[in-house]
Formats: structure tokens, sequence, C-alpha cells
């Protein structure tokens, strides 16, 4: 009888007719160990099927939670941006105030000064150089009276 | 969207994507990479979760999407090579599962059918969902999926029957 039922079942089954509940159903039937020879064939495919079910995905996935770089990349651009900002601040060419100005402008004007009395003062340094060539044409002639004083001397000698 | 509220809203497909990755690339490992990678996605687009009107529908299909990809890519060729042998003693379920041997038969059988049919098989015969559920993931109409999950069926079956009485294999 229930052999009948099964058989049944298995056309049905063959054809792909059967339910979720009914497939079931046999998958329960063929789970046993005695089953009649000659549906040995389909209790090897069920008991195949029902193992197969308890295999099992037993490694474990790395579950990274997604993190946000762009808070990363923020940070890189604010230090670039600082030290772009140090960097200008630093060669940035100090700029002169009015006062400094003046000041400068007042010194070069005393200085220019000074230096065009300078130049006077060389002009008269000029008349001590005329002076000294001349005391040096003084000392060669100075000269002709050594020599002339050694000839007076040869001739005292002789005397 | 909090990590323990994402874990809590993806706890009960994690496993039905794994078992789909694994149906369609074969080697565990392979499958492994491919949930995970699912799950990454699901988890960065998490604001856009809200948005989705069954998650678990769209994951099995992005699973879908993404394993199909994968076995498309040159990598994939390289890898199927490798794993065309591949047998992974590792867990003792695996161990329970290949203990049985024409068990371990139907797997070998699913394995050589076309792609669509594996899926329609795993999403109907392993995680149990509705037609309906299974058309929308697939993007197909109900009738397609009947008829080629019935094949898919009497292939598996006709094989075994094989298998069985005349022990080639």
């Amino acid at each position: 009888m229930v052999l009948n039922s099964i058989e049944k079942l298995l056309e049905k089954y063959d054809n792909c007719e059967t339910s979720l509940k009914e497939e079931q159903k046999l998958k329960a039937y063929f789970a046993q160990e005695e089953v009649a020879p000659h549906l040995e064939s389909y209790r090897v495919m069920f008991q195949y099927f029902n193992n197969t079910k308890q295999e099992l995905y037993t490694k474990d996935v790395p579950l990274k939670p997604r993190r946000n770089y762009i808070y990363q990349w923020i940070s890189v651009a604010a230090v670039a941006v600082l030290m772009f900002s140090v960097f200008t601040q630093i060669n940035k060419p100090v700029e002169p105030t009015q006062e400094q100005l003046l000041a400068y402008n007042q010194t070069m004007e005393a200085l220019n000064l000074v230096s065009s009395k300078f130049n006077q003062g060389t002009q008269q340094m000029g008349a001590f150089n005329l002076v000294s060539s001349n005391l040096n044409k003084g000392t060669e002639s100075m000269a002709y009276v050594g020599e002339f004083g050694k000839t007076t001397n040869k001739i005292f000698k002789n005397k | 969207m909090t990590q323990t509220d994402f874990v809590k809203l993806v706890m009960p497909f994690k496993d039905k994507v794994f078992r789909l990755a694994k149906r369609l690339l074969v080697s565990k490992e392979e499958a492994e990479d491919a949930t995970q990678e699912i799950l990454m996605k699901l988890w960065n687009n998490k604001q856009k979760i809200a948005e989705y009107k069954n998650v678990e529908a769209f994951s099995m299909t992005m699973t879908k999407n993404f394993c199909l990809d994968r076995l498309k890519s040159k990598q994939a060729q390289n890898l199927k090579i490798v794993h065309s042998n591949y047998q992974d003693n590792n867990t003792s379920l695996q161990k329970q599962v290949e203990a049985n041997d024409s068990v371990d038969w139907v797997s070998k059988i699913i394995e050589e059918l076309p792609e669509q049919q594996k899926i329609i098989l795993q999403l109907r015969d392993i995680e149990e969902y509705d037609f309906e559920e299974i058309a929308k993931m697939l993007d197909m109409n109900e009738t397609a999926i009947r008829v080629s999950l019935s094949r898919a069926r009497k292939t598996i079956r006709e094989k075994l029957t094989n298998t069985h009485s005349y022990g080639i294999k």
C-alpha cells in the first residue's frame, strides 16, 4: 500500500509534478535503510540530497566596516594648506614703513654730503701730492749736491 | 546596518550559497572563495540591501552568475583540470559522504550534467525552493525549469540504474 503510493509519487517526481511536501515525503521514505530493491537507485539519490544538505560553510568572512577615506584626505589637504601658508608667511618681503623710509633717505642724504666733501678734500690732497713729487725732485737735486760734495772731498784729500 | 545585523541576515542562506557554488565549481576551496566573495559584495552594498525584495533569492542569483563567470574565465579552466580528480578527505562529513560509494556516484553523475540542470537540481532537490522562487532566481519560466529538472532527474536515475545493474563505471 505504502509502496504503491510511493511509486505513484515517484512517477510524478520524475515528471516534476510533485510539490515540495510530496518530495519531503519521498525523502522521508528513502531515508530508511530498507527500501524495495527496484527503488534502490532512488534511495541513493535521495540519500545524496540529504547528505549534501548538511554541508555547511564554515569559513569566516572578514567583514571590515568600510572606512571613510575622505577624512584622511581632508587632513592631508589641511596639512598641505598649513605648510603652504607658513611658507609664504616666512618668505614674504618685509615692506618698510614710512618712518623707516624717511630715516633711510635722510642718512643717504647725509652720506652723500659727506662723500661730496670727501672729494673736495682729495683735491686738496692733490696739492700735497704735488708737493711730495717736488720734494722728490728736491732730493734728486740734493743727490747732485752729494755728488758735488764727494768730488770736493776728493780734492781736499788730494791736497 | 551593523555587522551583527548583517550576519543575522546572511546566516540562513550562506550555506545554500556555498553549496550552490560547490555544485558548480566542484572544488571546496573555490566554493569557499566564491561564497566569501558573494558575502563581501553584499556587505559592501549594505546600504542597498533594504531595497532588495528578497535578499536570499538575490544572493542565489548572484552566486549563480558569479560561478558561471568563474567557469568561463581562463583561471577557472586551469582549475578545472587541476580539480578534475580532486578529492578532499579533510572533513569527516566528506568521508561520511564518500563512505557510501553509490552516493558518491550521484555527485559524479551530477557533475556531468549541463550547468543549467545542475543549478536547477541543486536549488530544487537539495535546497528545496519553490519553482516560483527558482524561476525568479534564474530568470526563466517555470515550465522550462520543470522540463530541465525532469531531464536531470531522469539522467541521474538512468545512470544510477546502469551502475547498479551492470556494475559499469
